[in-house]
């Protein structure tokens, strides 16, 4: 978990990943973001985040993310 | 002839007063609804800022009202208002860091701010769409106004950036979004029951043209919420169940679309008509929704807001590889584009040669609102004669005619690059960078293949009190951030004991560019 909020924190050192919970819903992250998250998600934890996985649900918050990428690696 | 923008609304209003005119997230109105809210929204502005009456009211001229947008069609609603108060919009996302809203009203002073869902701007009076949309319009000020009115008046300045640090605002005049309009019809095959999905902000001129296509041509615009463009899947599925059959989107948004792969998830066979513009177009990109909705006519759109939209087009009529440049085509109706040699000022005429790519016509913005100076550097008098003034507009964009005729892309002559869909001056980041009272000096290289902004900078006195590089680079962050949208951020820092100089004692960019 310590990881993925460096990750998110290298990609916008202006947020605090601890607090958020609508990050999508409410606009803080934009498409861009995504995409670098993604990228960045894919490579460190050696996964393959699948279009299907972009959803509000899954990257709302710091937590929501780490649950994806814990479900994504034990498949 | 149309002289104001109003008159295709109204005629929107006599011949379809049922259509679905404007539609988002919350709700949608037809246009017989807008005309009346837009009329109501005038009512409220005329009896806040007063109008001319009597031999005066000949003399009016429209005036700035600033509009606190999002993602909603009462943001529109209040442009239309607006213009029905003989006055012209101006977007502001409110989004933007303080001081470059201070930067852009203290240049601007708009007569009034409205928003159109409740924004706030510290320190500022801001009326709220609920409010301005209660009030009675007077039918006779209002035609008044009309009578008075001559297309060369000002519709809408939107904001852009500067590489002085300094915001532009682009001034344009109805004349010229009659003309794009008007162009467009002629030109591209709007499918029938059209329907626009808005993807551009309204402070992007790209929103310009679903707004006016749409009244011009009978059709409805409906916004997609932001969040979409993050989440593909939900994207494509917004498209099939509102019926979006017509797009006009910055290529960034239909990058992300190929980059997740989303079509091996979910299909459309809505879209008829795709163009985009603001960047290149990867051919990649391109192909994969070609390939995956055949049924759409796909168009490359060229040119900066200073020409209102676009000035040049090509509408996709063969295959082309990976390793190929789309071309930015051939003018539009009512366009001449003049490709001028760097070195004696005077236009190519023969293909393959390279030359700055300047633009004529009814199309040209007015100018930069309160920047004289600027206005007279990029609109400067044509080279084709001096028997009278003509003004062209200089894009700064190089490019050539191939041997087929159709013009390309290649360069920029200055600083300013596309990054993220945005125009951006890096000449305005170095200007945030170096006010930091302990850098001595920065500049901002753009890499073009991994597409980073690249900050080179030099400290001096107080940098110190940083333990590490990473900390004081989160502190550059922090401190631009006040006066930077987070698109301008640069993405990578190095940082030089001693930045290195060129023989002219400048620092040497090319030779940092070659470090990347």
């Amino acid at each position: 978990m310590e990881e993925l909020i460096k990750i998110l924190e290298e990609v916008r050192p202006d947020l605090d990943f601890a607090s958020e919970t609508s990050l999508i819903d409410g606009g803080i992250l934009d498409s861009f973001d995504i995409i670098t998250i993604v990228g960045e998600f894919n490579d460190a934890f050696d996964i393959e985040i699948n279009v299907a996985d972009l959803l509000p649900e899954n990257f709302n918050s710091a937590a929501a993310m780490w649950e994806l990428v814990q479900k994504l690696k034990n498949a | 002839m149309y002289i104001n923008v109003l008159e295709m609304l109204e005629d929107n209003v006599r011949d379809n007063p049922d259509r679905v005119a404007l539609r988002d997230e919350n709700e949608s109105i037809t246009y017989k609804e807008l005309y009346e809210r837009a009329r109501s929204i005038a009512g409220y502005i005329l009896a806040h800022t007063g109008v001319e009456s009597g031999l005066a009211a000949t003399t009016h001229l429209p005036k700035p009202v600033a509009v606190c947008i999002d993602r909603d069609i009462r943001s529109i609603i209040l442009f239309f208002g607006i213009v029905y108060s003989g006055n012209f919009y101006v977007p502001i996302d409110v989004n933007m860091p303080k001081e470059r809203i201070d930067t852009i009203f203290a240049d601007l002073k708009p007569m009034m701010i409205l928003s159109s869902a409740g924004q706030t701007i510290e320190g500022l009076d801001v009326t709220d769409y609920e409010k301005a949309v209660c009030s009675d319009a007077d039918e006779d000020v209002l035609s008044v106004i009309r009578t008075n009115h001559i297309d060369t008046n000002p519709l809408y300045a939107i904001y852009t950036s500067g590489s002085t640090g300094k915001p532009k605002g682009v001034l344009i005049s109805h004349r010229s979004v009659i003309d794009l309009v008007e162009q467009f019809a002629i030109t591209f095959p709007f499918p029938d029951n059209l329907n626009f999905g808005n993807q551009a902000p309204f402070d992007f001129d790209v929103s310009v043209k679903d707004i006016y296509d749409a009244l011009y041509n009978h059709g409805t615009v409906t916004v997609i919420p932001k969040a979409l463009f993050s989440m593909p899947l939900k994207l494509i599925e917004y498209i099939n169940e509102n019926d979006i059959n017509t797009m006009i989107w910055a290529v960034s948004a239909m990058r992300i679309v190929e980059n997740f792969k989303t079509f091996s998830q979910i299909q459309t066979d809505r879209p008829k008509l795709i163009m985009f513009s603001g960047e290149i177009m990867p051919v990649k990109v391109l192909n994969y929704w070609k390939e995956n909705v055949p049924g759409a006519v796909y168009v490359n759109l060229y040119g900066p807001t200073e020409i209102t939209c676009n000035c040049s087009y090509y509408i996709i009529d063969r295959e082309y590889a990976v390793d190929e440049a789309l071309p930015i085509g051939v003018p539009f109706r009512n366009t001449q584009i003049l490709l001028l040699d760097p070195e004696s000022g005077t236009p190519i005429t023969e293909s393959g040669k390279e030359g700055e790519i300047c633009v004529r016509g009814s199309s040209l913005a007015l100018g930069y609102y309160g920047a004289p100076d600027k206005t007279a550097e990029s609109f400067a008098a044509s080279p084709l004669t001096d028997k009278y003034p003509e003004r062209i507009y200089h894009t700064g964009d190089l490019g050539y005619y191939g041997d087929d005729g159709l013009l390309r892309f290649t360069s920029r002559k200055d600083y300013q690059i596309k990054h993220m869909g945005h125009r951006i001056e890096l000449g305005e980041i170095e200007v945030a960078v170096c006010a930091i009272d302990y850098i001595d000096a920065a500049v901002c290289v753009f890499d073009k293949v991994r597409e980073k902004i690249v900050l080179f900078y030099q400290t001096g006195e107080g940098a110190d009190v940083f333990a590490t590089d990473k900390e004081l680079e989160r502190d550059i962050v922090k401190k631009i951030s006040l006066k930077l949208q987070k698109f301008m951020w640069p993405n990578v820092y190095k940082r030089y004991d001693r930045l290195p100089l060129n023989k002219n004692g400048k620092i040497d960019r090319v030779y940092l560019a070659s470090k990347l």
